[in-house]
């Protein structure tokens, strides 16, 4: 990557400090539009939808659900493993190139972060949800109990477990302390006196003196270094899940570089998703500009075309590799009853991030959008072709069969889209969206 | 305030006042102790009597019952259909579970699904609690008086009474029915079978004098040819007869002999499914072929032919094969049409088979029934005053339905000893609901010098009463029918015996091993016959119907059973239905696939079910479908094609029918989508020749995948016992006689029709089926797959939880109470036998109100049918295969109790126990001597998906077909066909 001189400025609109802090400050205070309040209501009517199929899926049974005697994952861990890859832009955008000292991820961090927890949260409920016993989940935590029973550590699920709480807790940490100058700096400008106790609790009593700066910059580096392996380990075990097990199409040595591949690629896709709409609804044009939005284009190139070299490797291996199982499981995927599935997984995924090499594509807006969106379905196809499609046909012919999600799980999964947005929607109204400290480094002071 | 004082004695008050201070004091405190105490223990405490049931200890123990340990009573069961002799599993004073009985030569130790599962009809919902007088509840004294008087009425006015039953073979109840006729001498017993073999009855009295059904002996043949007869699923005693028949089908390397079984027929049956080779007919075709057979073969050996035309197809080929073989060939035909059946005898007859694969000694009684007599009953039922039905339930299966219902409801007197609601019963006046079997007292007498006996495992649940005793009451005899077979028995069964000691003895005998065999020596009867009359109908071109007997369901009397319903059928796998079977090539004609609906002759509709192997101009349907009058699983299920069954002289199972094609469209509830078994290397097959010549042929790639079976670990090494199974896939029917079994004894629950549907059936063990070659005559393949307990189990490692772990002795198991459902290990299972409990199915979740019952498994009746040695699963957990380790700890117990080693073969799982083709054999491999071991030494050894080195303790012996090496005389008969 070049050197951030030689480029435009980061941030438009000659903005100085005071400037910013205003601009990042009002919608804080400021009477919601109706289109945030529309939205909210949207998001908390699905996430209800989303609670109550969860409830009543905990109280009748997974067999409201229609994965069955072969099939034993269906949509619930397809929506698993979607969020947890869309979890991963925000450590990604905020820890590695924060690291790489890659300055332009400051307007997008913020909520790019927050994106990642959210999604994280979502992906968290689903291996919850899908347990046949829910009430008896806390089996799975290693906790000292007097019926000397421990937990399987040779199973990919007890990892997962380590691997989704460490990342959430680390991400969650990271986030917060980002956010605690300019929490304080929402609590001195704060007006209302309840409203500034609630920001003085959150922002641990920063004064902004030298030694929190130094601080600030020692615990954010700290936390950058152990985020960035997490980066890549949470979906690398998500991806052990399917890579240790027997069943052919699951059982790939590609799967940890593809997986983490495919996550960072379609978390890019989210931020764009939620970050064109929110420049545009919250005036933030001035800070994720257009440059912004083709460097993350560009992210989306390099980890798209990982996704497809993977898939095109993954097929040559099924070939290569002479197992039966293994190449009729490619060639079932490619062609049996799932082949739209499959089929609208390589356009989405392979072809379409592929037009980016258009300077005028990368650069327009809309057809952004409209990619990040493809993306997005891509990705979550990517994960259905490989978790049902693998196993609707594995060994034994006799048991093939066919699944098709019921309502409640196309219910529960529209519930966390409700959740996600619903939190979202909360932070933009209650946060400062844009790490205001951080952007401030890079713009030359006036 | 001036305080006071009301007696002299002030310190009265002072007393007072510090006794009521420290008494509040302390008061509030331990009155708040106490109270949350209190409210808190009778909030434990009730909660607890809520959970606790009632259940009173034995005062006095009785001598043979030991809380939790179970007896076994010898029993016998007959549905007037079939026979069995069979050990009921009693715990507890509640019978559980059915096994053969060992002794007797009828079963072997074996039982079909039929009987397996007929212990829930001990415990059906639907039974009738008390007699009933025109549908209102009622008491013996008041019926008995009405019967009675209308008896002695009829009596008085010499109105005819008529008996209706199938075939009766109990010695004793004849007698007491005698006995009855004896007192209304007006009175006609009357017999029909449901499933008539009145054709082949007549053919050999007059073949040989006898109207019997002779002893088929298939361990003798060296060649069985079946003419659409389902010996091995439905037809006489297929228990007996697959026991038989296995004798010379299971190959080992000392024996590498084997019969050819050739089956023609109209339907892919479970017994075509079996044969080396299949010849495909239409049922109109069957006499002619048999008359060619007979010609072909009459003119090699020099007898006279009789005219037919020319066959439909080439026979030379199978009668050379029948030649080759004298007197070690058999031919049978289950064919209700006398003529044929005659021919059939004639062949038989050329062939020298009489006195060899066919006897008359112990010839079987089972079904004895004149289809003329009931024919010429139904023809003039007006005439009668009074019907007793007897055990049988003509209105549903007798095709003169309109007119049985007429006539029944305009007769004064219509009396059922149904002991669940049926189509007969709900019509009649009197209901006097009979014992099931198990709660009473019988013999019977299914083969010529055969006895048996069954007892009472329960006391009667409901107020009912044997027919017997109904009807020695109303005969005004005053005795009680125990006693009469104790009569019977001795003058009939005793006198026989040359026994050294006294009757009292050789009746506990007799009740000890359940049955008495009588050696006989009786002469073969000589043959008569003159075959020239017989005129040869010619084949249609039509489309025709077959009509078959299913092998779960039967003649339809058990259909309110759930766990018959749900066994999926030996060829198609479907549940719940039956269905209209059509040829591939009928289904690309007519374009129709499965599950599409057809009405048939304009009357019925059906769903159609595409069969590979199905005769190309014929559709078959199953019978015992259709019911209207039945409890939840069996009422509206399926189709009732016993209408369509002509009754002009012999039932005819075969019609003409035309077929119309609607556009509805009805989803069969299939347990296997997929026919095919994609080249892929699951069951390893060869044939007799190449076997011979190597046993390994077929199973060469064991060899080769064992040599890389290779592993950076230190492999366990199982100290004591380590539990193997091997399955012989080449002795297996596929009868599935083993998943009932297995369900019954693991208390596998049911899930319904829609359920299966969706793929949530919970069979802990199923039958594989797999189709190859052409589909218009495909060979069929079968493989029984149960947990295949893994050495190095994919299942375990991926459990978060460690609920499915691997125990000392090799098996694979789950601790339910540890399970938290997340269903990895059924994905990660190359089997996919594990199966995850969708549903609170048993009642046995922590939430409420999330009952999933459909056929009402959890009310208190039916509920007694649970085996306490198994825990019901909960909601969420997956359950599987567990090696019946309840059984191998009780044996394992004992032996250590009585201080001995354990034997082998004294553990058998419920699905080997059951088995009536020996095909699943489950031992110690760490016991050089056992039976698996051998068995696993054998070169047919190989493990199922064994390149995966999940290192399966279940071994599969290869299948071994005795296909000729010569390809074109398959094709001839595909030609033909």
């Amino acid at each position: 990557m070049s050197d951030i001189s030689t480029r435009e400025e980061l941030i438009q609109g000659n903005k100085d400090l005071k400037t910013i802090t205003d601009d990042v400050f009002n919608p804080i205070v400021a009477k919601p539009n109706k289109f945030w309040f529309a939205g909210l209501l949207l998001a908390a009517s699905a996430a209800l939808i989303g609670v109550i199929s969860i409830v009543l899926t905990v109280w009748k049974g997974i067999g409201i659900w229609g994965v069955n005697k072969t099939i034993g994952w269906g949509w619930g861990i397809t929506n698993f493993v979607w969020w947890v890859g869309i979890g991963h832009a925000g450590t990604f955008i905020s820890a590695i190139l924060l690291l790489f000292r890659q300055k332009w991820r400051t307007s997008i961090n913020r909520s790019a972060e927050a994106m990642t927890i959210f999604a994280v949260i979502c992906a968290g409920l689903f291996p919850l949800i899908h347990m046949g016993r829910l009430l008896l989940g806390f089996f799975i935590l290693p906790y000292p109990n007097t019926r000397d029973v421990w937990v399987n550590f040779n199973s990919p699920l007890l990892w997962d477990v380590f691997a989704i709480t460490t990342y959430l807790l680390v991400s969650l940490v990271f986030w917060y302390v980002g956010l605690i100058p300019d929490l304080g700096t929402v609590r001195d400008r704060m007006k209302t006196k309840f409203k500034k106790a609630f920001y003085r609790l959150l922002s641990f009593g920063w004064t902004g003196s030298a030694k929190h700066w130094q601080r600030f910059e020692i615990v954010s580096f700290t936390l950058a270094g152990l985020a960035a392996p997490l980066v890549l380990s949470v979906h690398t075990i998500v991806s052990f899940d399917f890579a240790t097990s027997v069943i052919p199409g699951w059982h790939t040595t590609i799967f940890p570089p593809y997986f983490v591949a495919g996550a960072i690629f379609s978390g890019f896709a989210m931020v764009l998703t939620l970050m064109i709409v929110a420049r545009k609804t919250m005036n933030l044009q001035d800070y994720i500009t257009i440059n912004h939005i083709e460097l993350m284009n560009k992210i989306i190139i390099l980890t798209g075309s990982i996704v497809g070299i993977a898939y095109l490797t993954e097929l040559f291996i099924a070939w290569y590799s002479g197992v039966e199982y293994e190449l009729f499981a490619f060639v079932n995927r490619a062609t049996g009853p799932y082949w739209w599935a499959y089929w609208i997984m390589m356009t989405c995924n392979v072809v379409s991030p592929q037009l980016f090499w258009f300077k005028k594509l990368r650069r327009s807006i809309w057809f952004t959008f409209l990619m990040s969106i493809v993306i997005n379905v891509g990705m979550w196809f990517e994960r259905f072709v490989i978790i049902v499609t693998s196993l609707h046909r594995d060994y034994l012919p006799s048991s093939w069969e066919m699944y098709k999600p019921t309502i409640i799980e196309v219910l529960i999964f529209v519930g966390t889209l409700g959740i996600f947005f619903t939190l979202f929607l909360l932070f933009v109204r209650f946060f400062p969206v844009i790490a205001m400290a951080e952007v401030k480094t890079t713009i030359k002071n006036k | 305030m001036t305080k006071y004082w009301k007696s002299l004695d002030g310190n009265s008050i002072q007393n007072k006042k510090e006794k009521v201070e420290k008494k509040s004091s302390t008061n509030r405190r331990d009155f708040l102790k106490t109270f949350g105490f209190g409210l808190a223990s009778t909030f434990i405490l009730s909660r607890c009597e809520n959970a606790a049931h009632k259940a009173i200890p034995y005062l006095i123990k009785p001598e043979e019952v030991t809380p939790s340990i179970a007896n076994y009573y010898t029993s016998s069961f007959f549905d007037g259909d079939k026979f069995n002799s069979i050990l009921v599993k009693v715990l507890d004073g509640r019978p559980i579970k059915i096994e053969g009985n060992d002794l007797s030569s009828i079963s072997l130790g074996a039982t079909n699904s039929i009987t397996q599962a007929s212990i829930l009809s001990l415990y059906d919902d639907t039974r009738y609690r008390k007699p009933k007088v025109n549908g209102e509840d009622s008491d013996w004294g008041t019926i008995d008086k009405q019967i009675i008087d209308q008896l002695k009425k009829a009596k008085e006015e010499k109105g005819k009474i008529a008996i209706v039953s199938p075939t009766i073979i109990s010695p004793s109840t004849k007698k007491v029915i005698a006995d009855f006729i004896k007192e209304y001498p007006t009175t006609e017993h009357i017999t029909y079978n449901a499933i008539s073999v009145s054709g082949l009855l007549d053919a050999n009295k007059e073949s040989f004098g006898k109207r019997i059904i002779p002893n088929y002996k298939f361990d003798k043949a060296k060649i069985i040819v079946g003419i659409n007869a389902d010996f091995l699923g439905t037809w006489l005693s297929p228990v007996e007869y697959t026991k038989q028949y296995v004798q010379n089908r299971q190959v080992s390397e000392d024996n590498r002999e084997m019969s050819l079984h050739i089956q023609v027929e109209s339907g892919m049956s479970l017994t075509g499914s079996n044969a080396d080779e299949r010849i495909i007919i239409n049922p109109s075709e069957e006499q002619n072929l048999v008359a060619n057979l007979y010609n072909y073969i009459a003119n090699k050996v020099g007898e006279e032919e009789i005219t037919a035309s020319k066959p439909t197809m080439k026979i030379t080929e199978l009668g050379n094969d029948l030649l080759k073989n004298k007197g070690k060939s058999l031919v049978v035909c289950g064919t209700n049409n006398k003529e044929t059946q005659l021919i059939v005898n004639g062949i038989n007859q050329l062939l020298e088979n009489y006195g060899k694969t066919i006897s008359f000694n112990q010839a079987l009684l089972t079904k004895q029934a004149d289809d003329l007599e009931m024919a010429d009953f139904i023809k003039n039922i007006d005439s009668y005053k009074g019907i007793i039905f007897y055990d049988c339930n003509p209105v549903y299966d007798y095709p003169a339905k309109e007119k049985l219902t007429n006539a029944i409801k305009n007769i004064e007197l219509s009396i059922s000893f149904s002991a669940i609601p049926d189509e007969t019963s709900e019509i009649v006046k009197y209901v006097c609901p009979a014992h099931n079997y198990l709660e009473a007292w019988n013999d019977f007498n299914p083969k010529e010098g055969i006895y048996t006996l069954s007892q009472p495992c329960i006391h009667p649940i409901f107020d009912t009463r044997r027919e017997q005793e109904s009807f020695l009451k109303w005969a005004g005899i005053e005795q009680e029918y125990y006693q009469i077979i104790k009569q019977n028995w001795k003058s009939a069964v005793y006198s026989k015996t040359n026994l050294a000691f006294d009757f009292e003895n050789f009746w506990i005998k007799s009740l000890q091993d359940g049955i008495i065999e009588l050696e006989s020596n009786s002469s073969e009867p000589k043959y008569k016959n003159d075959l020239s009359a017989i005129k040869i109908t010619e084949p249609k071109s039509e489309l025709e119907l077959h009509i078959y007997e299913s092998v779960h369901i039967g003649s339809g009397k058990h259909a309110n059973n759930p766990w018959l319903q749900e066994l999926p059928d030996p060829v198609s796998k479907v549940t719940w239905d039956n269905y209209a079977a059509i040829s591939p090539f009928l289904s690309k004609e007519k374009s129709l696939k499965t599950g599409d609906v057809i009405i048939i002759s304009g009357t019925m509709e059906i769903p159609v079910l595409v069969q590979p192997g199905q005769a190309k101009n014929t559709i078959s349907i199953a019978l015992g479908y259709g019911r209207t009058v039945a409890g939840k699983s069996g009422k509206d299920v399926g189709t009732d094609v016993y209408q369509l069954i002509k009754t002009d002289g012999y039932k005819e199972y075969s019609t003409d029918i035309t077929i119309e094609k609607t556009k509805v469209f009805k989803e069969l509830a299939t347990t296997q989508l997929h026919d095919s078994m994609e080249g892929r290397d699951i069951v390893r097959e060869t044939t007799l020749d190449k076997y011979k010549e190597k046993p390994s042929a077929g199973n060469e790639r064991h060899k080769e995948i064992e040599k890389h079976h290779n592993t950076l670990y230190q492999e366990y090494v199982y100290e004591g016992h380590h539990w193997g199974m091997a399955v012989d896939l080449n002795a297996c029917t596929g009868c599935n006689s083993c998943v009932a079994a297995c369900s019954i004894e693991n208390n596998v629950p049911i899930v319904g029709k829609e359920e299966v549907k969706r793929a949530h059936e919970m069979h802990w063990m199923r039958i594989d089926r797999y189709y190859a070659g052409d589909p218009e005559n495909p060979e069929v393949i079968r493989q029984p797959v149960m947990c295949q307990h893994c050495g190095n189990a994919p299942c375990e490692n991926v459990c978060p939880v460690g609920a499915t772990n691997h125990s000392a002795e090799g098996i694979n198991q789950m601790a339910y109470n540890r399970c938290i459902g997340t269903r990895y290990c059924n994905n990660n299972c190359p089997y996919k036998v594990r199966r995850f409990n969708w549903f609170d199915y048993n009642k046995s979740d922590a939430l409420e109100g999330n009952l999933y019952d459909p056929h009402g498994m959890t009310k208190d009746l039916p509920r007694m049918v649970l085996n306490p040695d198994v825990t019901v699963r909960a909601k969420g957990v997956i359950e599987k295969c567990s090696f019946c380790v309840q059984r191998i700890q009780e044996k394992k117990l004992k032996a250590k109790m009585e201080n001995r080693a354990l034997q082998d073969g004294e553990i058998l799982t419920a699905c080997q126990q059951t088995c009536p083709a020996n095909a699943i054999v489950f031992g110690d491999l760490n016991d050089k001597n056992s039976k698996v071991s051998k068995l696993f030494e054998q070169q047919r050894r190989y493990h199922l998906l064994e390149e995966l080195h999940t290192l399966p303790t279940v071994g599969y012996l290869t299948k071994v077909r005795n296909k000729k090496g010569k390809k074109s005389n398959n094709k001839d008969h595909q030609k033909h066909a």
